[in-house]
């Protein structure tokens, strides 16, 4: 299974012109600022922009190409809009029900049960959607897209409209999707942390276009994207549990022969974890210091050097054991280090927060207790 | 005890009008409804001009539309020169006069609800594999159903209350198109005050009783569109 697109479509005033093979597995984020054509490349793959053309083959299947083109209702495809768009005239039963009811037979793979278990979805069988909190409208949609048994799924900013409460609430159930879904995601999002936690791979859109795609944590510290440049810059590191210090409330990680520590208030249940280090966070020092409330100093090497990204900063891209690390630091600063690129010093890290499940666990990772349908769903996604 | 309340020819006159309400509305239900999703959905410049001449009975006097139903359904009219029959003075041509009298009643309802279905709704639908007419069935009609609602009494209720429409190109032939507002007026001319007021009495309740149950059902309900 995989998704290979190219699509363009032009309205007055923006042309969305895109193409990508993505992985057939794993989330892959849609990451931009607001207009960019996000949300537009979604609704071109589910086939809702009858003005689009190009190509769009998904496990194999032509969805659309030069002379042919599926309508939206027969694309084997899962869409979760922004407002969740539930059917006010249907139960949740009854939302989750639609699409389950018009899947082929053969397709289907997932069913209510298996899908109402992922998404804590039983107690709210029988309410109206009209009572639903946000969090709980999106995690229905979600099902209800699922039950389509689809190809490919796409969530619209699902987070978007939800507070913080809403959104903490329903972060987890989308790890879970990632882990235990053997099926290709698209998230559309702005928001740096949702990228962090979740996606396995990253498309940057700017104006229509694509500008870079790759691993997040690549291209979140690549000097010449705008990533880097914002004010909440920072790399995403993927590190190994190593201990954990029950008095002291740390975690000890592995960077590869480095020792890096992490409050954390309790152990993961998972030997890799996905570290999210802002730039603003990390400081740089020829040697080590003697007295010093930083726990965590570090080897790195210098490999590239910005020019003044913000009044009197710039930005250095570091390599630690093989992964970028960003550091902001004071021009004036950088003068007098003498920083080159090539050149070895020492990292001091303020803050490392454990970003999510991410990537780096594996399939139902850090979710203790789900082995049971985790098996059966693994079982029914086989090609 | 009917017998003694109300008479047979006024018995026939009640239910031939219900008869007439009643195919009245179906029809108009049926040709209207895909009307008013056109008119609802539609970006075609002739929409305004649809929309005008389907509101025109609202505003054109009775008399006018049945003078104008009479020449076109008369012996002498475009339908005779087809060698059709005459339709005028018949129960066919009362129902085809209803139609165009209560048009309006039935269409502006329709349109006002199906407007007010968002097409982010229906592109869900299509995103979950319903295609066009499932769409339709599945969604638009179980959200348009208080339009429905308003639409089948409002077209009911008008039908019943034709007077001028129906004199026109029905004339008064009893059993045979002969309706309650037309008899009602025969008795006010014959000074037969009894059997008006137990007619009038009717229909003043019957429409109190069907406006009664929109209302009760549908919350509120604008009657027309815009």
């Amino acid at each position: 299974m995989s998704v290979v697109f190219r699509l363009r479509l032009t309205r007055p005033g923006f042309t969305l012109d895109a193409a990508a093979e993505l992985p057939g597995l794993g989330i892959t984020a849609v990451f931009g600022r607001s207009g960019c054509g996000k949300t537009t490349l979604l609704r071109c793959l589910a086939g809702l922009e009858p003005a689009a053309e190009g190509e769009v083959i998904v496990a194999g299947e032509t969805w659309q190409s030069a002379d042919s083109r599926l309508p939206a209702h027969q694309r084997s495809v899962g869409y979760v809009f922004q407002d969740g768009r539930l059917f006010p005239h249907l139960d949740v039963r009854g939302n989750l029900n639609f699409g389950y009811r018009r899947a082929a037979p053969a397709r289907v793979r997932l069913r209510p049960d298996d899908v109402i278990g992922l998404l804590g979805l039983a107690p709210l069988m029988d309410r109206r959607v009209a009572g639903l909190s946000g969090g709980e409208r999106q995690r229905v949609a979600i099902g209800r897209a699922l039950l389509t048994s689809p190809d490919l799924l796409l969530l619209d900013e699902p987070l978007a409209a939800l507070d913080a409460i809403s959104k903490a609430e329903i972060l987890p159930w989308l790890e879970r999707l990632h882990a235990e879904l053997r099926l290709p995601v698209l998230l559309v999002t702005h928001a740096r942390d949702e990228v962090a936690r979740l996606a396995d791979h990253l498309l940057l859109l700017d104006n229509g276009s694509l500008l870079a795609e790759g691993p997040p944590a690549q291209l979140f510290t690549r000097a010449d994207l705008a990533l880097s440049a914002t004010d909440d810059a920072a790399a995403l590191l993927d590190a190994e549990v190593s201990a954990y210090d029950e008095t002291d409330r740390l975690l000890e990680l592995r960077l590869g022969v480095q020792t890096l520590w992490v409050p954390a208030a309790a152990c993961p249940p998972v030997g890799a974890v996905r570290l999210s280090i802002q730039a603003r966070d990390v400081s740089l020092a020829m040697s080590a210091p003697e007295d010093c409330s930083l726990l965590n100093c570090l080897d790195v090497t210098v490999c590239e050097l910005s020019g003044e990204l913000q009044p009197g900063e710039l930005l250095a891209r570091l390599d630690i054991a093989g992964q970028p690390l960003l550091a902001r630091i004071s021009m004036r600063s950088a003068r007098q280090l003498d920083l080159v690129p090539g050149m070895r010093l020492k990292a001091l890290v303020k803050a490392a927060v454990i970003s999510g499940a991410g990537a780096a666990a594996p399939p139902g990772g850090l979710h203790p207790g789900r082995a049971g349908p985790k098996a059966a769903w693994e079982d029914r996604q086989a090609p | 005890m009917a017998g003694d309340l109300i008479s047979a020819a006024d018995l026939a006159a009640l239910w031939l009008t219900l008869r007439l309400a009643a195919i009245t509305t179906l029809l108009l239900l049926v040709l209207g409804t895909p009307l008013a999703w056109w008119l609802a959905r539609t970006r075609a410049r002739a929409r305004v001009a649809v929309e005008a001449l389907v509101a025109l009975p609202l505003v054109l006097p009775p008399t006018v539309l049945g003078f104008y139903l009479l020449l076109l359904l008369g012996i002498q009219g475009p339908l005779g020169a087809l060698g059709l029959p005459s339709l005028a003075f018949t129960f066919t041509g009362l129902v085809i006069g209803s139609l165009v009298y209560s048009l309006p009643f039935v269409v502006q309802p329709l349109q006002t609800a199906f407007t007010s279905i968002d097409e982010a709704t229906l592109e869900a639908a299509a995103a979950l594999r319903a295609g066009p007419w499932d769409r339709f069935v599945s969604v638009v009609l179980p959200l348009a159903r208080p339009g429905f609602l308003t639409a089948t009494v409002l077209g009911f209720a008008h039908t019943v209350g034709e007077f001028g429409v129906v004199l026109m190109i029905g004339g008064n032939i009893p059993g045979e198109t002969q309706v309650v507002s037309i008899a009602i007026y025969d008795h006010v001319e014959a000074l037969d005050y009894r059997s008006a007021h137990v007619l009038s009495a009717l229909l003043l309740t019957l429409s109190f009783m069907m406006l009664l149950a929109v209302y009760a059902t549908n919350g509120r309900f604008r009657m027309f569109a815009r």
